[in-house]
C-alpha cells in the first residue's frame, strides 16, 4: 500500500496509543514510546509490524505512543494511520487485511 | 437470539479504547457501541475500525452486542454496516427511523456485508430507534416491518426537541409518545425499550423514571452509565410474592389444562390460559436475575 502523506489516528488517553504516520523510502522505521514498554514493548512491536506487513506497508516512518493500549487497539490505530496516510475512506477489505 | 432479557441495553463512543475494552465487568445485558452522536465526525474511520478490532478480539462474556450505526442521510452508515457485520455484531440499531422504507434500507445493507462476509444471511438483527413525531405516528408500521426487527426503542432527545418542548422530571412531555411506541412494539410482537435517563446523579429521578417505564411495559432501558445497571435490575427483578404467584399459576393452569378447563380462579383470582405465558416470563426474569430458587 502507498502512502500519500502524514496520517495520525488514536489518541493519548489512558489504554490508547497514537500512531503517526509518514510515507519513506527506507523501508520501516518504528519508533516506540510506552508506559509498559519494559513488559511490552517486544509486543507492541510486533503488532505494528504484522499490522503494517498485512496492510502491505513497506516504507514508512511510524511513531507510537502507547498508554497501555490493548493489542486489538494498536492493531487498530495503526491501521486507521495507514488508510488515513493513503487516502481510502471506503470499501475497507474488512476480515481480509484488517 | 431475538428474544432475550435486555432490561440494560449500555451506550458507549466506539471510539474510546478504555470504554470497549471491558464493559462486561458491569454485566449489562446488552452493549450499544455508537458509531454515531458520540463520535467526533472527523473519527468516524477510527471508531469503525476499533468497532471492528474489538469485536474480533475481545470476549464479551455473552452479552448482546449491538451498534448504533450512523444517520441513513450520512456517508457513513454503509460502511459502519460492513464493519459490524464483519466483525460479527448480533444487532444493528437504526437512528432516527420514521418509516419501514428506513428499516429496508438498512436491512439490504445488512444482507449485502452478510453475504460478503460470509455471515448466515438473516441472522444479523436489527432495531430501530424512533426518536421523532413522525416516528412515533409511523411506529407500528416500522414494528412490523422485518423479520430481523428484535425490538424498537425510544429515544428521547430528538423527540423533545422537534416536539419543541423540554424533558421534565415527571416525564409528562414523553408520555404520549412512550404509550405509542410500546404498543407499537406490543402489537407487532417485539421488545420496547426507552430512552436513556442524562441526569446521571439524579438517582432518585431515575428510580422513578424506570418504575414508570416498567409499569408501561417496557423490557428495558437504555443507559449511559453503569451505576444505572443495578437499579435498573433491581427494579425489574420480581418480587418473592410475584414469583410464588407465578409458580402456582404455572402449576394450576398445567393441572386444569389436563381436565380440559381452560378458566378458574385461584385465591379469588381469575386465571385463565392465555395468562401462562406471562407467569412463565415472571419465572425466567427471576431466573435471570439470580434470585429464583424454585424447580420450574
Amino acid at each position: 500500500m502507498i502512502l500519500k502523506k502524514n496520517a495520525i489516528a488514536g489518541t493519548l488517553e489512558s489504554s490508547d496509543a497514537q500512531i503517526i504516520i509518514e510515507p519513506s523510502h527506507n523501508g520501516i522505521e518504528l519508533f516506540i514510546r510506552s508506559t509498559v514498554m519494559g513488559q511490552y514493548g517486544k509486543q507492541i512491536r510486533a503488532m505494528v509490524l504484522k499490522t503494517l506487513e498485512r496492510l502491505g506497508v513497506e516504507n514508512a516512518k511510524v511513531t507510537v505512543v502507547d498508554k497501555g493500549a490493548l493489542d486489538c487497539t494498536i492493531k487498530a490505530r495503526v491501521e486507521c494511520a495507514v488508510f488515513r496516510a493513503a487516502e481510502i475512506k471506503e470499501n475497507l477489505p474488512w476480515g481480509v487485511r484488517i | 437470539m431475538k428474544n432475550r432479557l435486555r432490561r440494560t441495553m449500555m451506550f458507549l463512543n466506539a471510539h474510546k479504547a478504555s470504554l470497549v475494552k471491558d464493559p462486561y465487568v458491569y454485566k449489562p445485558d446488552s452493549i450499544i457501541f455508537d458509531l454515531e452522536d458520540a463520535v467526533a465526525e472527523n473519527q468516524k474511520d477510527s471508531a469503525r475500525i476499533a468497532l471492528y478490532n474489538a469485536l474480533k478480539s475481545i470476549d464479551y462474556k455473552g452479552i448482546e452486542l449491538v451498534v448504533r450505526i450512523n444517520g441513513l442521510d450520512t456517508p457513513h452508515f454503509k460502511e459502519d454496516i460492513r464493519a459490524a457485520v464483519a466483525g460479527g455484531i448480533h444487532t444493528v440499531r437504526v437512528p432516527k427511523t420514521e418509516s419501514p422504507e428506513d428499516i429496508f434500507t438498512a436491512e439490504k445493507e445488512i444482507e449485502k456485508a452478510e453475504q460478503e462476509f460470509g455471515v448466515e444471511v438473516g441472522k444479523t438483527l436489527m432495531m430501530g430507534a424512533i426518536e421523532t413525531p413522525l416516528g412515533v405516528i409511523k411506529a407500528y408500521d416500522i414494528a412490523k416491518s422485518s423479520q430481523r426487527l428484535m425490538g424498537i426503542s425510544f429515544g428521547a432527545g430528538d423527540f423533545v426537541r422537534t416536539m419543541r418542548t423540554t424533558r421534565s422530571q415527571e416525564g409528562l412531555e414523553l408520555l404520549a409518545a412512550r404509550t405509542q411506541v410500546v404498543l407499537a412494539a406490543r402489537a407487532a410482537g417485539i421488545m420496547c425499550f426507552d430512552t436513556v435517563y442524562t441526569d446521571v446523579d439524579n438517582i432518585e429521578g431515575f428510580i422513578n423514571e424506570v418504575k414508570l417505564i416498567k409499569q408501561l411495559g417496557f423490557d428495558g432501558k437504555s443507559i449511559i452509565n453503569p451505576k444505572q445497571i443495578p437499579i435498573i435490575h433491581q427494579i425489574f427483578a420480581p418480587t418473592q410474592a410475584e414469583i410464588r404467584a407465578a409458580e402456582k399459576s404455572i402449576r394450576t393452569i398445567n393441572e386444569y389444562a389436563k381436565d380440559g378447563i381452560g378458566v378458574f380462579t385461584v385465591d379469588g383470582q381469575m386465571l385463565d390460559i392465555a395468562m401462562l405465558e406471562g407467569a412463565k416470563r415472571m419465572i425466567e426474569l427471576a431466573k435471570a436475575s439470580g434470585i429464583y430458587e424454585g424447580d420450574l
